[in-house]
């Protein structure tokens, strides 16, 4: 069945096809519609699952954290303010090794007050443990958030699904609704996180742990995260193979001979694509790599598609102040880490919501290919003098 | 009441939590926790935020208890309680009591929100602050259960508490839960019934367990449970119960003691003038006498 639906309206159709069995949430724009749409589905039984309305961010992940640990498979969802409020039971429950999944509805951080999107809220949880996509359409909002709980129960790690605050949000698009039959075949056609608490069979969870221990620990978190790359691609494979439709972990878009490769993600890739297809039938060799999988962040998979090109620039829908932004870090990690490597440039824009336009991506082009002399470690795009 | 003296089971093979744990000599908490343990009749999972709590059960790979414990952050006990119940709930467990188990820190104050939103929706849980009156864990802070000119570590000599005692039963039963509670350790029987009462009704309930600590009380460890019977017996801490957060019953102490008895054993009100003694027996007389008027019941 094909239906117009919107990103968020997409993230609870995944919710009830996946059978999720508690949800646990607040409310904050422009993610506050999935909680709606989630909460009618419980009270008029088409889907069978507790909501928990809970007072904050804060007690949304601590309520989930409790009931994954008992085993049922939990969902909840938040944007920016929150995110960042839940950001000590984030670290929490993926040293838990809880399959929570999540959405994130991708939005600016204050002050000052700003509801639109950009990506410096999920980007600065990057070192949470939690595995993290990144969605162009709102198809791929659906389908990831599917792939998510099985990709989350695998690995025995929780999985954040991004999607670009209002652009994708609360904008309508085609989308191909799953047969319940199909999502239970990918799924399991049923609820499988371990019992961890489970009064037939104490246990005692998450006690302090010397410095005898902790280590361990952590490498094993570390090693499952770092094998989620594989177990990802396992599951779009099998993802693919039931509905058709392909998620490679990075997307390339006429990378092969390119000599200039953009590098985006969320809705921002669209805007690239279009200037990319503009750009190629003008004869010129640049290409887009789209990062889809950011945690785990796969490293060989983007050296290999950047290593053959002279010069890559990063589209940044985020800052770090003081640094850089975080995708042209993590980009030159990779394509530095076997010697060589393209030249590296960063880009920030649309921050708070600004449009990025295809002037902007132009533009961008025009200075790595033709300026680079003038330009600085990081660089402004769209900015008012 | 009924009696059901715990301490006179001598098989700590059955015990639901068993010795070697890692308490100071003298610890209330650990009394309450065996009386709580015993009168749930070892069917419980126990959620621990941040706290002593989180210690004295053991370091990984140790744990005394025989009942599931889930270790949490600081403020979630009650969000992450109430997600174990649904969950244990959906999976047709109908009969296990899901307890947080916090300290004063973790209720009084950082926890307050998330107790206060799981209790307003009135989740199936028990909720028991052991209250040892300061954040004993990191030192001996001051909380907002400390009371009225106790020394700690924020609140040192020349400016010892200047606030009073939150009243956490006053908040717990303004929620209107079906049920809330104040024990202590001195008074095993009366702490059993109380969570066994708890035990029976459905929603949610709140019991605070007065526990000395000695290390933060700068007390004797021989002397834990007579304080905490001075503590009832100078009107200190009575001991009550609220029902729908309405009928308030009332245990009577017709000979109070002065609460000079209390606190002389106690290096925390050390070097107090006569005058400020004073000023807390007449805080505590007032308070006694409020109870005394809202009272449905004295028994
Ligand atoms: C968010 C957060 N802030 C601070 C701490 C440090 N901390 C751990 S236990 C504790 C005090 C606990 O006090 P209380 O709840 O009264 O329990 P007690 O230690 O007295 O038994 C504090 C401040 C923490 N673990 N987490
Ligand atoms: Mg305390």
């Amino acid at each position: 069945m094909r239906a117009l639906i919107t990103g968020n309206e997409a993230v609870s159709t995944a919710v009830r096809l996946a059978r999720v069995e508690l949800i646990a949430a607040y409310p904050i724009t422009p993610q506050t519609s999935i909680s709606e749409k989630l909460s009618q589905y419980c009270s008029e039984g088409t889907l069978d699952a507790d909501f928990v309305k809970v007072e904050s961010e804060h007690s949304a992940m601590a309520t989930v954290i409790g009931a994954a640990s008992t085993g049922v498979r939990t969902f909840t969802a938040t944007s920016s303010q929150g995110l960042a409020l839940m950001h000590e039971l984030l670290h929490w429950s993926s040293g838990a090794r809880l399959p929570i999944v999540m959405a994130n509805v991708n939005r600016a951080l204050g002050a000052p007050w700003n509801i639109w999107g950009d990506q410096s809220d999920s980007l600065a949880q990057r070192d949470t443990g939690w595995l993290q996509f990144y969605c162009e359409s709102c198809q791929e909002v659906l389908d990831t958030t599917l792939m998510a709980f099985a990709v989350a129960e695998r690995v025995n790690t929780p999985v954040m699904v991004m999607l670009d605050g209002f652009i994708l949000s609360h904008t309508a698009e085609p989308v191909q609704i799953p047969e319940p039959d199909a999502v239970d075949s990918l799924l399991g056609g049923g609820p499988s996180p371990p019992a961890l608490v489970d009064p037939e069979n104490p246990r005692t969870l998450h006690a302090v742990t010397s410095p005898d221990h902790f280590m361990e620990f952590k490498h094993h978190q570390f090693q499952a995260a770092a094998g989620a790359e594989k177990v990802s691609v396992e599951v779009a494979e099998e993802f693919g193979k039931i509905f058709g439709r392909n998620y490679p972990g990075t997307e390339e878009f006429m990378c092969g001979d390119a000599e200039t490769i953009l590098v985006a993600s969320g809705t921002a890739a669209g805007t690239v694509r279009h200037v990319v297809r503009k750009y190629r039938e003008q004869g010129k060799k640049v290409g887009m790599m789209r990062v889809r999988m950011f945690r785990p962040y796969p490293f060989d998979e983007v050296r290999r598609i950047v290593s053959g090109a002279k010069r890559v620039a990063v589209l940044e829908r985020a800052i770090s102040p003081g640094s850089e932004g975080t995708m042209a870090q993590e980009l030159r990690s990779a394509a530095y880490s076997a010697g060589g490597g393209p030249q590296v440039y960063d880009f920030v824009a649309g921050l708070g919501g600004r449009d990025i336009v295809p002037e902007d991506i132009e533009r961008m082009l025009e200075l790595v290919e033709n300026g680079a002399d003038k330009l600085q470690r990081v660089n402004w795009l769209g900015l008012k003098e | 009441m009924q009696t059901t003296d715990y301490t006179k089971n001598k098989d700590l093979k059955t015990e639901s939590f068993g010795c070697g744990n890692l308490a100071c000599p003298g610890c209330g908490e650990t009394i309450a926790m065996r009386g709580v343990l015993n009168a749930l009749d070892g069917d419980a999972v126990i959620v621990i935020p941040a706290c002593c709590g989180s210690i004295i059960d053991g370091l990984f790979p140790f744990s005394k208890a025989r009942v599931p414990v889930l270790h949490t952050p600081f403020a979630t006990a009650a969000s992450t309680a109430a997600g174990v119940l649904h969950g244990l709930r959906r999976r047709g467990n109908k009969h296990t009591t899901v307890v947080a188990w916090a300290g004063d820190g973790g209720t009084y104050d950082i926890g307050l929100q998330a107790l206060s939103s799981t209790v307003e929706r009135n989740e199936d849980f028990l909720y028991i602050c052991y209250d040892n009156e300061a954040y004993m864990n990191t030192g001996i802070q001051r909380s907002s259960s400390t009371p009225l000119l106790a020394w700690t570590t924020t609140t040192p000599e020349g400016d010892l508490k200047k606030a009073p005692k939150k009243n956490i039963i006053d908040i717990m039963s303004a929620h209107r839960i079906p049920y809330s509670a104040a024990a202590t350790v001195a008074y095993p029987d009366d702490l059993v019934a109380k969570v066994r009462r708890a035990k029976s009704t459905p929603g949610s309930k709140f019991v605070n367990i007065l526990a000395p600590c000695p290390t933060g009380w700068k007390s004797k460890p021989s002397l834990s449970v007579k304080i905490s019977r001075l503590a009832v017996r100078s009107n200190v801490y009575p001991l009550y119960e609220v029902f729908d957060g309405e009928r308030l019953v009332l245990r009577d102490n017709p000979d109070p003691v002065p609460v000079g008895k209390y606190m002389e054993l106690q290096g925390r009100f050390h070097g107090l003038s006569e005058q400020e003694v004073e000023l807390v027996q007449r805080h505590v007389d007032h308070a006694w006498e409020q109870l005394r008027k809202r009272a449905d019941e004295i028994i």
